[in-house]
């Protein structure tokens, strides 16, 4: 088999007396989308954490596309073609949406000690912000300023910016969260586009979202994968039905 | 046609103002105004440079007039060290500034918030102690600059209407920059920064070296004000880096309005004015000037220009 594009080994992060990482490892192929759901306080945001550098692992390792890129700043990984998306939205509320996604396509495209040049104008910046945001949907929003827009649009935003960072790997934590019924769904719709272009890491609560997406899924109960595979082999895995899906009706009744 | 807003007429008026004074003050022969508008402005142009850092890079800076001092001791050492070119003491007290910018920021950008205030005032202490341990360029009692910055007949700093021109054309170079960097690709990464770190840091900037760079530039400008000022006064003393001096220039940009082009030229106006008429009203002129910094603080949030822009709306 060929060089996974994202290997996690053995990562263990604790907080205190609480093991938030149990000795994880995981393998992300290219082309795969990969689940990665669990109950509340599983970890998964902090296994994403640790993913995208924003917290360090007290052992293990990271790879992405063979490189060893455990202890490489956040703003470092971004440039080897890992992007992600907040739980919790996380834009520039003072920046017009076509801002915020231009400012992802900015950062790819080299340094940004210019100083003189007014960087509104930049044709390359503008058309690549408005590519990504007619990719999610929110072409005719670009102007607006993020703190107008609802909780959905920024949803999609988070999207947009991190597609416009060109990523090999995109992480993306709960885009569902808080979404409506239609939201979610044109949410389901857009990721299954994504995923023909993109490896994806998803982490989410929303069950049959999950398994109608997923190639594979990692179940994560305090802090440890209990069972890893196709959406299938979770479905009748015995262990996850225990310790998880408890109302296991949940799964099957989208099955 | 599109209304003129009341602030950018507002605005236009002041500039206009400042441009034609040197002609009012020549034909009522009220030389006062004329000193106390080049001091003015040259305060405004420091100003201007902390709102760089503070308004659009969101870092509050407490120490600021540290480079008033280290321009101005620049333009003075040289001087007493019989170094009159003003092509060797302008850049030479750029530099300095620039140096002690890029030390001071590298150790204090490790810190964000109250402590990154606390450290760029203690910095900025530590130089106010160091020239006041100078003794050979007057300690405590500062150093007189008996000879201005000499420009070898391209401009002559010891006439007055020609200084004052001089100043006026820094101030406007620098905001012109200021307002060419902020819309820059560098400007908004570090509004970017200001707005959200750690979204900035997803999309792959290193925070703390844009913020450096942006110290660094904000601490040069300044520096340039400090060695105006020094010729203005004909005297440099440890006293200008006091923090009463930063807190002022802090003043002049929350009450102009933090992260607009013109909003610290019209704070530092405003500021400098009241203070000098109520100065000669009463001797306890601060009792007015405090509650009426807090009024402006409280009701007029974005400060003067903040205000003027309800102006329009209302």
């Amino acid at each position: 088999m060929a060089e996974p594009l994202l290997r996690v080994e053995k990562l263990v992060r604790r907080f205190g007396g609480i093991t938030a990482t149990d000795n994880v490892s995981l393998d992300v192929a290219a082309g795969e989308l990969h689940a990665i759901i669990g109950p509340n306080g599983a970890g998964k945001t902090t296994l994403i954490s640790q993913l995208t550098g924003h917290l360090e692992p007290h052992s293990g390792s990271v790879s992405l596309g063979g490189r060893d890129i455990t202890y490489l700043p956040a703003y470092r990984r971004c440039a080897l073609g890992l992007a992600r998306s907040f739980q919790i939205t996380s834009l520039l509320l003072d920046f017009t949406a076509a801002d915020n996604v231009a400012l992802a396509a900015q950062a790819q495209a080299g340094h940004s000690f210019r100083f003189f040049a007014n960087a509104r104008k930049e044709k390359g910046l503008r058309d690549a912000a408005h590519a990504a945001l007619d990719r999610v949907g929110l072409l005719h929003r670009a102007d607006v300023v993020v703190s107008r827009l609802s909780h959905g649009e920024r949803r999609q935003i988070e999207l947009a910016v991190a597609l416009a960072s060109k990523p090999k790997l995109l992480l993306l934590d709960e885009p569902m969260a808080g979404l409506g019924v239609t939201e979610s769904q044109r949410m389901v719709q857009l990721l299954q586009e994504l995923r023909k272009e993109v490896s994806i890491v998803l982490v989410e609560h929303d069950m049959p979202a999950v398994f109608a997406l997923a190639d594979r899924i990692s179940v994560l109960v305090y802090g440890r994968v209990i069972a890893s595979g196709d959406p299938a082999a979770i479905r009748a895995n015995e262990d996850v039905k225990r310790a998880y899906l408890g109302d296991q009706h949940v799964v099957t009744h989208h099955g | 046609m599109k209304a003129l807003s009341v602030s950018k007429a507002v605005t236009a008026l002041m500039l206009a103002g400042l441009v034609v004074l040197p002609l009012y003050s020549h034909l009522s022969g009220n030389i006062f105004i004329l000193t106390l508008f080049t001091r003015v402005i040259i305060l405004a142009l420091a100003a201007a440079s902390l709102n760089l850092i503070m308004g659009f890079g969101g870092m509050m800076s407490f120490g600021h007039a540290a480079y008033l001092g280290i321009g101005g001791y620049a333009v003075g050492m040289l001087a007493q060290e019989g170094v009159g070119s003003g092509f060797i003491q302008f850049p030479v007290a750029l530099a300095a500034s620039a140096i002690y910018a890029l030390v001071i920021g590298a150790l204090s950008l490790r810190t964000r918030g109250v402590y990154f205030i606390m450290i760029t005032l203690a910095f900025a202490q530590m130089a106010y102690y160091v020239a006041s341990g100078l003794a050979r360029y007057g300690g405590d009692d500062g150093l007189t600059v008996y000879k201005r910055s000499d420009f070898s007949g391209l401009v002559n700093l010891s006439n007055r209407t020609q200084f004052y021109y001089l100043c006026l054309a820094c101030l406007f170079g620098v905001i012109l920059l200021i307002w060419r960097i902020v819309n820059s690709r560098f400007g908004l990464v570090l509004q970017g920064l200001r707005s959200n770190e750690q979204r900035m840091q997803a999309i792959g900037f290193p925070a703390k070296r844009y913020r450096l760079v942006c110290f660094v530039i904000s601490g040069t400008m300044c520096g340039l004000a400090g060695a105006l000022l020094a010729n203005n006064t004909d005297f440099v003393s440890p006293a200008v880096m006091y923090w009463t001096r930063s807190g002022d220039l802090m003043v002049m940009v929350i009450l102009g309005g933090m992260g607009t082009l013109f909003g610290p030229v019209m704070g530092a106006v405003v500021y400098l004015l009241l203070e000098e008429f109520l100065s000669q009203i009463t001797e306890y002129w601060a009792l007015i000037m405090g509650p009426l910094l807090l009024l402006i603080v409280l009701f007029g949030r974005g400060g003067i220009m903040g205000l003027l822009g309800r102006l329009n709306r209302g």
